[in-house]
């Protein structure tokens, strides 16, 4: 793998489960205290916590080859490209795409979204075409489908969720036609947990020859992402929720329509010539990614995918399992607790009401005993609706957590039901 | 643990669980919806005035229990004022909660307003409690329209 320039620490390899104690020293701020108690940090799925190697590889960047890529003749300006195209290379092998061209590096996952919204369902959604989305998408995946078909007069339609908060696959099958010019689907929900059966989803819109987009957000740190197996034509994510640095993120698009997508935002870096008259424009994957980029972000984003391979991806998932499971068994025998979907797979998060009390106020006391968790609607309006609630409290986990941190939530929501009694 | 109870603070509490002059305001002459979307909050007040005096209010929404017992607490603090007295009451309450956390809030003459002295400490959670007030400022400001206009 790409790690051998990491400190990889072979043991921790051959191990069946990952070194909690080992895990947490390489995050600093999991050292620091938060209103005089130990920081429990469980809300991983708005952004995840930065290891050190991450913070060494950015800081070590500017400190060291920090230049301008793609155009210097100069040695600072070769060994940053390099590190920028090597990033590039870490995210092919993470996403198990074919190709080192497939890979736009992006601000994140809602610009990917927006890139292809804007640029292959523009050329390819007409007025009366129809885009297929999910009941559990984060507005990131909803706004963007619903700005193209105002724009072209398209309309969107949505497959539902059960009860439990898995998607209606009949339903979702039923929903496609010749009308749906592309689906975009989430692998993983963000505010209930959900491990949608993507590569299945993908399958039934490929037998009507319909492109999906796959929302990776909140896959991307918790499982194993193989987009030749999934067989998805496009896939984005975030590098900041698996461990890497805020704005940056990529964007999967499988060869065969990476070509023929119209170029998104026009600048340097993206062409080839330019002059008054004409510009043609620069290979794949440079034609998307117009000016300067994120390269501290890339280079970031490549030293977390090395910390996640490391670590094993499936190692992390069965602990993160072990703690999720815990938390879902602790919170299910409070009273007065409500989880708010109970999917069939679960990756990563766990939502809960407390009857009687707003989100809100119970956010800020559990904040108040050094416990961070989400409390809103997690950019998921649709979802609470479902539900008919305003907001729900949000925990979710990463590889530093422990059960222990599931007892300090436990203890903190005792505390906010002390107060409201 | 007792900062809870600061922000918390048993009136609080009271007004959350049974807030009063809760429900839409039959005969009302003006009304307002205010939206915190950042949390859900929602609220919308309703107002009678004659007179230049607020004759009755009462509100609805559904909110966390810093927005309910604000509401609440400011429909009976603003019920039967003179609209010039209301917003003195809408002034002294901004500046208490805008005034600068770490200095102790000067509640004179505040009376049952001055149980939220607390929330100006938690940043996140002002808008909690002032929004029922600029609710309350727009449907003051409104054309007397009827309610049923809606």
């Amino acid at each position: 793998m790409s790690g051998a320039s990491q400190p990889a620490a072979p043991k921790r390899n051959a191990s069946p489960r990952i070194d909690l104690a080992t895990v947490r020293r390489d995050f600093p701020i999991l050292q620091n205290e938060v209103n005089g108690k130990p920081l429990v940090y469980l809300d991983s799925a708005a952004t995840s916590q930065k290891p050190q190697q991450v913070i060494d590889a950015i800081t070590g960047y500017y400190e060291t080859i920090n230049a301008n890529v793609h155009r210097g003749v100069h040695t600072l300006s070769v060994a940053a490209t390099d590190a920028y195209e090597g990033a590039r290379e870490k995210v092919r092998q993470f996403l198990g795409a074919g190709d080192i061209t497939e890979v736009v590096f992006l601000r994140g996952t809602t610009e990917g979204v927006n890139l292809v919204a804007q640029t292959y369902g523009r050329a390819n959604v007409k007025s009366g075409d129809e885009v297929v989305i999910s009941a559990m998408e984060h507005h990131s995946n909803i706004v963007p489908w619903q700005m193209l078909c105002e724009e072209k007069g398209a309309v969107l339609r949505v497959a539902p969720m059960d009860e439990k908060g898995d998607l209606i696959v009949d339903e979702y099958s039923a929903l496609l036609s010749d009308r749906t010019k592309i689906v975009a689907l989430t692998h993983v929900a963000n505010a209930l947990g959900t491990v949608n059966p993507i590569a299945r989803l993908i399958a039934i819109a490929h037998e009507r020859g319909i492109p999906v987009l796959v929302d990776g957000a909140q896959a991307a740190p918790h499982i194993a992402i193989d987009v030749q197996k999934l067989d998805a034509d496009f896939y984005t994510f975030s590098a900041h929720k698996a461990y890497g640095p805020t704005g940056i993120g990529a964007l999967y698009v499988k060869n065969s329509i990476l070509e023929s997508m119209p170029p998104y935002q026009g600048g340097g870096d993206m062409i080839a010539s330019v002059t008054f008259e004409k510009t043609t424009y620069n290979r794949l994957p440079h034609r998307f990614e117009a000016g300067t980029p994120n390269i501290a972000g890339a280079i970031g984003l490549g030293a977390a995918i090395d910390y996640i391979t490391t670590a094993g991806i499936s190692r992390i998932a069965a602990h993160e399992n072990i703690v999720v499971q815990y938390a879902i068994d602790m919170l299910s025998e409070m009273r007065d607790v409500r989880l708010i979907g109970t999917p069939k797979h679960r990756a990563g998060v766990v939502s809960f009401v407390i009857e009687g009390v707003h989100p809100h106020d119970a956010g800020t006391i559990i904040d108040q005993e050094g416990v961070a968790i989400r409390a809103g609607h997690h950019c998921s309006q649709p979802v609470m609706d479902f539900y008919k609630v305003p907001a729900t409290c949000r925990a979710s986990f990463g590889i530093y957590n422990s059960r222990d941190d599931v007892d300090r939530l436990v203890a903190a929501i005792a505390r906010v039901q002390e107060v409201f009694s | 643990m007792s900062d809870m109870r600061e922000l918390y603070q048993e009136i609080i509490l009271d007004h959350h669980k049974k807030p009063r002059n809760f429900g839409k305001l039959e005969g009302a002459n003006h009304h307002s919806e205010g939206y915190n979307p950042l949390c859900g909050d929602r609220v919308t007040v309703y107002l009678l005035v004659e007179n230049d005096t607020i004759v009755d209010i009462g509100f609805v929404g559904t909110g966390c229990a810093i927005c309910t017992a604000s509401s609440s607490v400011m429909t009976e603090a603003l019920k039967g004022k003179k609209i010039d007295e209301a917003n003195d009451i809408f002034g002294k309450f901004h500046d208490l909660m805008m005034g600068p956390p770490d200095e102790v809030a000067n509640v004179d003459g505040m009376g049952k307003l001055a149980v939220f002295h607390g929330v100006r400490e938690y940043p996140v959670r002002i808008k909690c409690a002032t929004l029922p007030w600029h609710t309350f400022r727009a449907a003051l400001d409104e054309e007397a329209d009827p309610v049923s206009t809606e």
